[in-house]
C-alpha cells in the first residue's frame, strides 16, 4: 500500500539524454539497495524468524526447537483472550474519543483561527517534544486520589454515575479502564488531528459559500459537503489511532491495574520477564494477524482504497 | 437570545480549545511540578516550591548518562534513516520499475503493524543470531522504523517538484551532477529535513522498541520507565520541560527569521 501522490504520471525523462538505456533502468534499483535490504534483513527477516519461534518448543536451559507445535496458538487464545478482547475494546473506544475530540478542534485550526492557525498548529505538535512517558506520568497527578478532578466529579456525582456503570471503582479514577482510555485517547490525539487537519484544510472555502447561498443550514453544511470531503482525514487518524493504541501497553502499565492489562502488556511479560518466547511470537502474531484483518475490512468498506 | 446564537456560532470554537486544554494539561503539570520538592521517592503530589532540580540537573545517577546516551542514539539513527530513505524516496518518485509496488508495500508495512509486533521480532532476530543487546541493537531498531517515515516524507516532497525545473537545466546545458546539486537536491531539502527531524524525534523519544532490544542499556525513555516503578526524581520534569521549551523556542526563531525572509524578498 502506497500513497495518494502514487497516481500521478512520472514526470517524463529528460530527452536527448546520451546515457545508454540499459544502465539508466538500473538506477532505480541501486537507490533502493541499500534501503531495501536493511528492511529485508531487520524488518522481514525478523518477522520470519518469529513464525518459526511460534511454532516452536523446549525450554531456556535446553534450547527451542521447531516442533511445527500450533497448539501454542491455541493456548495462548485460549489464555489471553480478555486481553485481546479489551485492547481492541480500548482501542476502538479511544479512537471515537480521538474522532470526537479531534475534530472540533482540526475544524477551528483549518476554518476559524485565521492569524492564529499557525500557533494553534505549533500547540498541538508542541506536545510531542516532552517525552511522552512523562506526560502519561503526569496523568497521574491529574487524577490522582483526593485531586481536584477526583474531587469535582465526587461532588458532581459523576463518579457515583461511572462506578455504577463498572468503568471506575471505589469512587477513584487511578488503576480504573477510564484512566487507561484517557491515557490511550491523550497519547493518540495528535495523529488523529493531523490527518484531519490536512483534509479539511484542502476544501474550498467557496463549497460552503455556495452550499450558503443555496440555503443550506450550517449542520447541513457540514453533514453534506464538509463531512464527506474531510473522509480520507477521518479514515487516516482512525487507522493512525487505532492501530498504535491497540498495541500499546503503556497507558495499561502506568495509568491502569492488573486489571487492565492489554494484549502488548502480556506480549511485553512473555518476551522479557517470563522468556516464554514461543508464546510471545504466537501472541504478536495474532495481534498482527487481527489487525491487518480489521484495517483492510475497515479500508474496504470506507471505500477509500485510493488513499493507502 | 443573542448571547444563545453568539455561543452557538462559536461552538466548534469551544470544543476545539477544550481539546486542545485536554493536549496541554500534562505539560502544564510537568513544568508545575519541575519546581516542587516533594517528600518520599514520587513526584505525583504537590508539597512547596523549590528550584533545587532547576539548578542540580544531573544530580540522579544515571540519568544524564541515558540523555546523553539517548541523543547520540538520535543522531546515528537520524543520519542513517535520512540517507538511507532518501535514496529510496527518489527511487519511488522519480521511476517506473517493475517491483515498485512490492517496494512500496515493504516500506509501508512497518508503519502499519504496532510496534510491539515489530520490537518483539526484531529481538526475536537478536536473540536467534545470538547478537548481544546495548548500542548497536538500539541504534539497528531505530534506524528501521524510522526509514520508512523519512521515505513518506522525502518522497511526497520529490513528487511535488516541477519537472521543468530540471529540464530547464539541462537545456541550459547543466550537467546531470549540476543539475542534481544546484537544483533538485535544494528542492527536495526541505523533505529531507522534515523526514530528518522527524526521525531524530521518533527515535529520542522511542520506548517500546527499545524496550525489547537495549539489554540492559538504559536510554532516557528507558530511565523514566524504571524511574515509574522505583521513584520519579523531579529532575525528570526538568528535562521534560526544558526539551518542550527549547523546541518550542526553535519552532518560533524558524517562523521568525521565515518571516523576515519574506519580508526582505518583498521590499
Amino acid at each position: 500500500m502506497t500513497t495518494l501522490t502514487e497516481q500521478l504520471p512520472a514526470p517524463a525523462p529528460a530527452a536527448g539524454s546520451a546515457r545508454p538505456v540499459r544502465r539508466r533502468r538500473l538506477v532505480p534499483y541501486w537507490l533502493l539497495l541499500p534501503g531495501i535490504l536493511w528492511l529485508l534483513v531487520f524488518f522481514a527477516a525478523p518477522l520470519v524468524y518469529q513464525a518459526s519461534t511460534s511454532v516452536q518448543t523446549g525450554s531456556l536451559e535446553d534450547g527451542f526447537r521447531v516442533t511445527w507445535h500450533f497448539a501454542t496458538y491455541w493456548d495462548a487464545l485460549n489464555q489471553y483472550y480478555p486481553q485481546f478482547l479489551r485492547s481492541v475494546g480500548y482501542a476502538a473506544i479511544a479512537t471515537v474519543l480521538c474522532l470526537g475530540l479531534g475534530y472540533p478542534l482540526a475544524y477551528l485550526i483549518a476554518f476559524r483561527a485565521g492569524r492564529w492557525r499557525h500557533l494553534l498548529m505549533i500547540l498541538v505538535i508542541a506536545p510531542f517534544f516532552t517525552s511522552f512517558l512523562i506526560r502519561t506520568l503526569a496523568w497521574k497527578t491529574i487524577l490522582s486520589d483526593g485531586g481536584p478532578v477526583v474531587r469535582t466529579m465526587d461532588r458532581l456525582h459523576i463518579l457515583g454515575l461511572t462506578d455504577a456503570l463498572g468503568v471506575t471503582e471505589g469512587h477513584r479514577l487511578l488503576a480504573t479502564p477510564l484512566a487507561v482510555v484517557c491515557g490511550l485517547t491523550y497519547n493518540f490525539l495528535p495523529f488523529m488531528i493531523l490527518p484531519l487537519y490536512t483534509s479539511l484544510e484542502r476544501i474550498d472555502g467557496r463549497l460552503h459559500e455556495a452550499a450558503s447561498d443555496l440555503y443550506a443550514r450550517p449542520l447541513t453544511i457540514f453533514r453534506k459537503v464538509t463531512l464527506p470531503l474531510s473522509m480520507p482525514g477521518v479514515v487516516a487518524g482512525t487507522l493512525l489511532t487505532f492501530i498504535p493504541a491497540a498495541g500499546d501497553y503503556i497507558n495499561a502499565e502506568l495509568l491502569g491495574s492488573p486489571d487492565q492489562k492489554m494484549i502488548g502488556n502480556v506480549i511485553q511479560s512473555q518476551f522479557l520477564r517470563v522468556l516464554d518466547y514461543p508464546t510471545a511470537a504466537a501472541l504478536s502474531f495474532i495481534l498482527m494477524a487481527a489487525i491487518l484483518a480489521m484495517v483492510t475490512v475497515y479500508i474496504r468498506r470506507s471505500g477509500t482504497e485510493e488513499l493507502v | 437570545m443573542r448571547l444563545f446564537t453568539w455561543v452557538r456560532r462559536h461552538l466548534v470554537v469551544f470544543a476545539g480549545l477544550l481539546t486542545l486544554g485536554y493536549l496541554l494539561l500534562p505539560n502544564v503539570i510537568v513544568t508545575v511540578f519541575s519546581f516542587n520538592k516533594p517528600n518520599g521517592r514520587f513526584n505525583y503530589q504537590w508539597q512547596r516550591f523549590s528550584t533545587d532540580a532547576w539548578t542540580h540537573p544531573c544530580d540522579v545517577a544515571d540519568l544524564c548518562g541515558s540523555l546523553s546516551l539517548s541523543l547520540r542514539i538520535a543522531v546515528w539513527a537520524t543520519l542513517g534513516a535520512t540517507v538511507l530513505g532518501t535514496l529510496i524516496a527518489f527511487a519511488l518518485a522519480r521511476y517506473r520499475f517493475s517491483g515498485r509496488s512490492s517496494a512500496g508495500t515493504l516500506i509501508f508495512l512497518p508503519m502499519a503493524m504496532p510496534e510491539v509486533v515489530m520490537a518483539a521480532s526484531l529481538a526475536t532476530l537478536f536473540l536467534n543470531m545470538g547478537v548481544s543487546f546495548g548500542f548497536w541493537t538500539i541504534l539497528i531498531a531505530h534506524i528501521t522504523f524510522c526509514l520508512s517515515f523519512v521515505v513518506t516524507a522525502v518522497k511526497a516532497r520529490v513528487m511535488s517538484m516541477d519537472p521543468r525545473l530540471e529540464q530547464a537545466a539541462q537545456d541550459l546545458y547543466a550537467t546531470p551532477a549540476q543539475t542534481f546539486w544546484r537544483i533538485t537536491l535544494p528542492i527536495a531539502a526541505p523533505g529531507i529535513a522534515a523526514g530528518a527531524l522527524l526521525s531524530f524525534a521518533l527515535s529520542f523519544d522511542d520506548f517500546v522498541i527499545t524496550n525489547f532490544n537495549a539489554g540492559s542499556t538504559v536510554t532516557f525513555p528507558m530511565f523514566v520507565w524504571g524511574a515509574a516503578q522505583r521513584g520519579t526524581p523531579v529532575q525528570i520534569n526538568v528535562i521534560g520541560t526544558a526539551m518542550f521549551a527549547v523546541a518550542v523556542l526553535c519552532v518560533l526563531a524558524g517562523q521568525l527569521v521565515g518571516r523576515r525572509q519574506k519580508n526582505r524578498r518583498r521590499s
